[in-house]
């Protein structure tokens, strides 16, 4: 099971990667865990610059931008 | 370009709608119609400009560059010009704070970064063309660098650190330089389609405003005499400036819901730089912005880095009023 992590201090683009990466999951029915990261000292682990950010499996995939539908389901693929 | 949107706006609201050109109301329609699509077409015209930049200059090759070179007070105007052309997030603000300062940047350039960062950013800037022409923004985007720089080396001089949160000074103390980054290349045509989706995303997201701003100023400019405000905001009251600073600095909007109301406010007689401070106030600091700042810096320290800038503001207020 892949586990995807959202990086965010809980802005609107946060909220909406959020959705487009429940979306995702439900559209393509692949197992995942998603956890939000909302602590800042958590998000800094990362070395990130900019939020919202879309974490699979520990590995930084997309940052400063919402991630669409279309990508998380390619990244999860 | 702008003429045609004009007669577009001038048939829509006086043939197709059949409504007197003399009314307040259409006076206000035709306003708000004309405005909103120089408006839009403007913010993806230069959303995606900046797009395009960014995409060749994102903010981590940006921070590996500071943070690699000293380059004898350069680095400040540099940091201030790239928080001019990276767009600004308020929720990003942190991150970005703890980023550079782990890199070894200095505090000082690190804030230059970030008071130009929401000050001058692609949405006011397009907004800004379309409602005062390309002089006006090009002295706005100036003095916007200019006021980072300095502001950045003043509060670089000041030996501010200690009142970092303790977890940054943490950070503080462990930071390095960092190692020269490695960059993927890609050709223009594959960066095209995220840097489309990017700036249709930031006119999406400020497209409310925009609408509620030029409403209101439409209303504005129909039904408020010309010349109203002048009776109480005059070029001539020293503390006008002062005065519209103070009052924009606890609000909080973005340049987009607040440009289109100050360009009223300057056609119905307040001066022009009087406007731009007072939206400098505005966009530039917030409450919000200090809360969320809270999570690095002591309540002092963030009073500093406020009050230095609002006194910046006053003054680019007062510089404004000479030359424009």
């Amino acid at each position: 099971m892949k586990t995807i992590k959202i990086l965010g201090s809980g802005c609107g683009k946060c909220k909406a990667t959020e959705a487009n990466v429940r979306e995702a999951i439900a559209q393509s029915g692949i197992a995942a865990e998603v956890i939000k990261v909302e602590d800042i000292q958590e998000i800094m682990k990362y070395d990130v610059l900019t939020t919202p950010v879309l974490v699979v499996d520990e590995e930084v995939k997309i940052k400063g931008r919402v991630a669409t539908v279309e990508e998380v389901k390619q990244l999860l693929a | 370009m702008f003429d045609l949107i004009q007669q577009f706006a001038d048939w829509l609201v006086y043939q197709a709608l059949g409504i007197a050109k003399e009314s307040h109301l259409g006076s206000s329609l035709n306003f708000f119609v004309y405005d909103t699509l120089k408006i839009l077409l403007l913010l993806f015209l230069i959303t995606f400009l900046m797009g395009i930049v960014n995409s060749y200059f994102p903010i981590d090759r940006i921070r590996n560059f500071l943070s690699r070179h000293k380059l004898y007070g350069l680095e400040y105007l540099l940091a201030a010009t790239f928080g001019a052309i990276t767009p600004f997030c308020s929720c990003s603000s942190v991150p970005l704070f703890i980023g550079f300062v782990k890199g070894g940047i200095p505090l000082g350039v690190t804030f230059a970064f970030l008071i130009t960062s929401p000050l001058v950013n692609e949405v006011a800037i397009a907004m800004f063309i379309g409602m005062f022409g390309l002089k006006s923004t090009l002295i706005y985007a100036g003095s916007g660098i200019l006021l980072g720089t300095i502001g950045g080396l003043l509060l670089g001089k000041m030996g501010l650190e200690k009142y970092l949160s303790e977890w940054v000074q943490g950070v503080l103390a462990q930071a390095k330089a960092e190692e020269a980054l490695e960059v993927e290349e890609q050709s223009f045509m594959q960066r095209l389609p995220t840097i489309a989706n990017e700036s249709w995303g930031i006119v999406k997201s400020v497209f409310w405003y925009v609408i509620i701003g030029i409403g209101i100023g439409a209303l504005m400019h129909g039904f408020i005499p010309t010349g109203f405000f002048e009776q109480y905001i005059s070029r001539d009251n020293p503390l006008a400036v002062p005065i519209a600073v103070i009052l924009a600095v606890p609000m909080y909007s973005n340049a987009a819901g607040v440009l289109p109301i100050v360009q009223v406010l300057v056609q119905k007689g307040i001066p022009l730089g009087t406007a731009i401070a007072f939206m400098m106030g505005v966009v530039g600091l917030s409450i919000p912005e200090a809360t969320l700042l809270k999570k690095v810096m002591s309540a002092k320290l963030i009073a500093v880095f406020f009050g230095v800038v609002t006194v910046f503001i006053i003054f680019s207020g007062y510089l404004f009023n000479l030359v424009l």
